[in-house]
């Protein structure tokens, strides 16, 4: 006897829910989507109960990273008009008898934090490789032989006054190191600032 | 529309049937796309936004005639932060001249430091307790920054009220002092300021400071 031959069918399997699942979870994770910012370092915030959330714009930061090296970072500040980073990178350039193309005032005000001697920022912004680049990122110089902390933030309370600053230092950091930052800010009259941290719950209750 | 369709259809004879597509289109390569942007979204979104707790410094003076605000030592308690996550505190002025306070030592536990600081601030912890609760159960209704204001002035009112003076040495981390920050907001005390440690309290620290309780008293 002949075999009987069963008819070879395609098994097909109706993807429309999956796709309307995927369509629903696609929407959801694009709107809720706010792009973590490339930094310079990973800094692991530590925790406090604080809910205000840092501010986003108009911000001076400050980064102290789990070796102690201090980047920076800070914006454009709310007038679209003029771009406060090409201002005050030509500003330190005088500082330190540096020139700056255009192409490199743009790359640079396009950047966000960055952590080197002002006498290295050239070579970085003309490197195209991430990697290479991330080579460069060896700390601002904040002894007070060398402290460009200072200078670069003189500069920008300049051209931006009202920025708030914020200090967001990885929970690793030395306690030196922010507080020199501290006294960095306060030489520039920056008496308050916000410290970055991640929150997390805790409650005290009266003792009965 | 579709009738005439129908009527053209009838004008052919009326037995020829239009002739059925099958509108299954092949949804693989877009579901495939999905999962890509699906993968790619979840893994760059940052959920939890990064919070900030505000910080005022005292402006710093150059006048060096200018003397320090006087503050009563009874009202004072000082943190000091210590590498290795230690920590202790004492009561009063460490005033070389005088017989020193004693240091005992605590940790960032439930009941350590948070204990201390909750017994000083009793007053206006169950005060701003209280009110708190009130909101919350909605017994009181009112916006969260009028809230915030009447918990400031609630944290002001007492004139009693402990002032902390957080004190940290050179081997202390970046997270000690936040987490000191932090129960200053949990406990709800108002007066706290980050202050210089002076050279007495470092020999306090590492016990070699003379005329001392030989060592830290461990609680």
């Amino acid at each position: 006897m002949p075999k009987i031959k069963l008819p070879v069918k395609t098994p097909h399997i109706d993807m429309t829910p999956m796709v309307d699942l995927f369509a629903l979870l696609l929407t959801f994770f694009m709107l809720t989507t706010s792009f973590r910012p490339q930094e310079a370092t990973v800094i692991d915030s530590p925790n406090s109960i604080s809910e205000k959330v840092a501010p986003e714009k108009n911000v001076i930061t400050i980064l102290v990273g789990k070796d102690n090296k201090v980047y920076l970072n800070f914006d454009n500040g709310l007038d679209t008009s003029v771009s406060i980073r090409e201002e005050v990178l030509k500003k330190v350039a005088e500082q330190f008898n540096l020139k700056f193309t255009d192409k490199e005032l743009k790359t640079f005000s396009t950047n966000s934090s960055f952590g080197m001697p002002a006498n290295r920022l050239k070579a970085w912004l003309n490197t195209e490789d991430s990697k290479e680049r991330e080579k460069f990122q060896t700390g601002i110089p904040i002894d007070s032989t060398d402290n460009q902390l200072n200078l670069w933030v003189r500069f920008i309370r300049i051209q931006n006054p009202n920025a708030v600053v914020a200090i967001k230092g990885d929970a690793e950091a030395d306690f030196k190191v922010v507080k020199h930052v501290m006294d960095i800010l306060q030489d520039n009259q920056v008496n308050k600032f916000n410290l970055v941290t991640n929150l997390m719950k805790e409650e005290a209750k009266p003792e009965e | 529309m579709a009738e005439i369709i129908q009527e053209e259809a009838k004008q052919k004879g009326g037995k020829k049937k239009a002739k059925k597509f099958s509108t299954r289109i092949d949804m693989t390569p877009m579901v495939d796309l999905m999962c890509l942007l699906i993968t790619f979204f979840m893994l760059t979104t940052a959920f939890s936004k990064p919070k900030a707790m505000d910080i005022a410094m005292p402006e710093k003076k150059d006048d060096p005639t200018e003397k320090a605000p006087e503050i009563s030592a009874d009202r004072t308690i000082n943190i000091l932060i210590t590498g290795n996550d230690q920590l202790y505190y004492y009561f009063g002025v460490a005033d070389p001249n005088k017989p020193l306070p004693q240091l005992i030592k605590t940790d960032y536990s439930k009941d350590g430091i948070r204990k201390i600081l909750l017994q000083r601030n009793k007053t206006v912890f169950k005060a701003v307790y209280d009110l708190r609760e009130k909101v919350k159960t909605g017994e009181l209704v009112m916006a969260d920054s009028t809230l915030e204001n009447k918990t400031k002035e609630l944290k002001k009112s007492d004139k009693s009220a402990p002032i902390v003076l957080i004190k940290a040495d050179d081997k202390a981390k970046y997270k000690n002092l936040v987490d000191i920050i932090d129960e200053m907001a949990i406990t709800t005390i108002a007066n706290y300021a980050i202050v210089d440690i002076s050279p007495i309290e470092i020999q306090m620290l590492n016990g070699t400071a003379p005329a001392t309780p030989a060592a830290p008293v461990t609680q």
